[in-house]
């Protein structure tokens, strides 16, 4: 009995270890590509410069036209998906009936199951031309097109974890506020959502975080073309499409061309990272409100 | 004495949760600036009884009723009615204190914001006048636009009956307001009562029936959904009619 028990504890622990192990080797791997990336390329011109061209005969290392157009992607997403996923939130929790809810929930759900291959081709077959036939300058390639179906994507992410976090508002709440003579409305936008403002700051900071990190979708509808603008009607190129691009290429092993994608990487890793622990801060320190 | 209008009356109301009947046939009337307790064992029907005189019952699934409910004469469950006109009218104070998040003012005026009234020096003498009727003034003058969640749980019941104050009901019906307050809390709030029963109609649920006895002028015991005996406090707790009253106030159930 002891013995069982000893190894069951030995093989919790390892699972435990390898999950932290791997991390800790990629953060290891991003880190050592990305000091000898640095030994040739100042961090200055990485920073500030506005070409992005390793792959060119003459070399610029800005990594800004590849985070202009994450941020463009990224914002659109957002755009998209914030007010639909909080409406949807707002629905469910304060007009729709039990057994409507049921059904809706994980319907929504199912967005989220979809690979984003399909949200990528589905973006450039099929919104892109509709697009095009009331935008007459849209590219084939490009970011609002890409933008507005990962804020589909993202829906649910926002909806679901918005709607976690008003149903936790204790309904006594509700009821002060339907007491005083609310509105519907009144109740969902005065009380309600405040009250949750915490829970979906949080929503919104995770589908933001998912946005930034999403690759195949972008890398399939938004094109491969570095470029430092905010037009969304343009090809452009995000910080993770750069990343499959040079994976997939003949870019030779451990060539200053190869180690641009850990300091790409690191540079991703750095955003998304600040993202979560925003996140998880906001909802540490305001979750207990109401206990 | 002349005789008191009836501010509130019920008339063969039926109340369903579903196939559940929660309520039966209860025609009782609660008079102008009078205080109406209602009293009775866990699960009885006061509480649901006191909801649908303001229809919070409404966004329950299944919920259901039959009968009518009268407000100064007129039908509350009439179709045309707005559930939230009629609760401007038909105030209310929960079990729990249950102020929103916001400022001790913020809390105050909320009814009269969402009503669009955006003068300030009206919203501010509102709240003066309202926090001064419910004895809270001088407790908080100097933090109003502190949260209202740092009061004492005595101090935000009181904030919640100032709060449904401020939209001047004609009727506050509260459901067990000191059921989680201190002897202390709940004695303010008890006087409080008895001094808002000049302007106000209370209805009132308690488990607490030396509360009734004290604070109210009538008395509806209720068991198992039915309205057993109404009557004037006094006489109900000296001399009930029905046994099941006479075994509940001399505590030998519920």
């Amino acid at each position: 009995m002891r013995t069982s028990e000893k190894i069951i504890e030995g093989l919790l622990w390892l699972s435990a270890a390898i999950t932290i192990l791997v991390t800790a080797g990629i953060i290891w791997v991003l880190l050592s590509e990305t000091v000898a990336f640095f030994s040739e390329v100042s961090i200055m011109s990485f920073l500030t410069d506005t070409e992005w061209t390793p792959l060119f005969a003459v070399k610029r290392f800005g990594i800004l036209p590849l985070v202009a157009g994450t941020f463009l992607t990224t914002a659109i997403a957002i755009a998209v998906a914030l007010p639909i996923g909080l409406t949807i939130a707002i629905y469910l929790n304060e007009y729709a009936n039990a057994s409507f809810r049921a059904v809706v929930k994980p319907l929504l759900e199912i967005l989220a199951t979809i690979p984003t291959v399909v949200y990528g081709f589905f973006a450039l077959t099929v919104v892109t031309p509709f697009l095009q036939q009331i935008i007459p300058g849209l590219a084939g390639f490009n970011a609002l097109s890409a933008g507005m179906v990962m804020g589909i994507m993202i829906i649910p992410m926002i909806s679901s974890l918005s709607e976690d976090a008003i149903s936790a508002v204790p309904k006594s709440l509700r009821e002060a506020a339907y007491g005083m003579g609310s509105t519907r409305l009144q109740t969902a936008f005065g009380v309600m959502v405040p009250a949750a403002s915490s829970g979906i700051l949080v929503s919104i900071i995770l589908a933001i975080s998912r946005a930034v990190g999403e690759t195949m979708l972008v890398a399939i509808a938004a094109g491969q073309q570095p470029r430092l603008t905010l037009n969304p009607l343009v090809p452009i190129e995000t910080m993770t499409t750069y990343i499959v691009q040079v994976s997939l290429g003949d870019v030779p092993h451990g060539s200053l061309e190869y180690r641009t994608i850990f300091a790409v990487g690191i540079t991703l890793f750095v955003f998304t990272f600040a993202l979560n622990n925003i996140s998880f801060w906001i909802k540490k320190k305001y979750q207990e409100k109401y206990d | 004495m002349k005789n008191k209008k009836n501010k509130l009356e019920a008339i063969g109301l039926n109340a369903y949760y579903g196939d559940f009947l929660a309520l039966k046939n209860i025609s009782v009337a609660m008079e102008e600036n009078q205080v109406t307790a209602f009293i009775g064992p866990s699960g009885c029907g006061k509480s649901t009884f006191l909801r649908t005189l303001n229809r919070m019952n409404d966004y329950i699934d299944g919920f259901r009723v039959e009968g009518e409910i009268l407000l100064d004469e007129q039908d509350i469950y009439r179709k045309e009615v707005r559930v939230d006109e009629l609760r401007k009218q038909v105030g209310m104070v929960f079990q729990k204190p249950n102020p929103f998040p916001k400022t001790i003012y913020e809390n105050v005026v909320y009814g009269l914001k969402i009503q669009g009234i955006k003068d300030k020096e009206l919203l501010m003498e509102t709240a003066e006048n309202t926090l001064r009727q419910t004895t809270l003034w001088e407790e908080v003058k100097d933090k109003l636009h502190k949260s209202a969640l740092a009061l004492s749980g005595g101090q935000q019941q009181r904030l919640c009956i100032a709060r449904a104050l401020a939209i001047s009901p004609s009727v506050l019906l509260m459901d067990e307001p000191t059921s989680a307050l201190d002897p202390i809390s709940t004695a303010k709030i008890e006087e409080l009562i008895y001094e808002l029963k000049k302007n106000y109609t209370i209805v009132i649920v308690t488990h607490n029936m030396q509360q009734a006895g004290r604070i109210s002028d009538h008395t509806a015991f209720f068991y198992m959904g039915e309205l057993v005996e109404f009557a004037k406090t006094k006489t109900l707790f000296t001399s009930p009619k029905d046994t099941r009253t006479q075994n509940y106030i001399t505590g030998r159930f519920g």
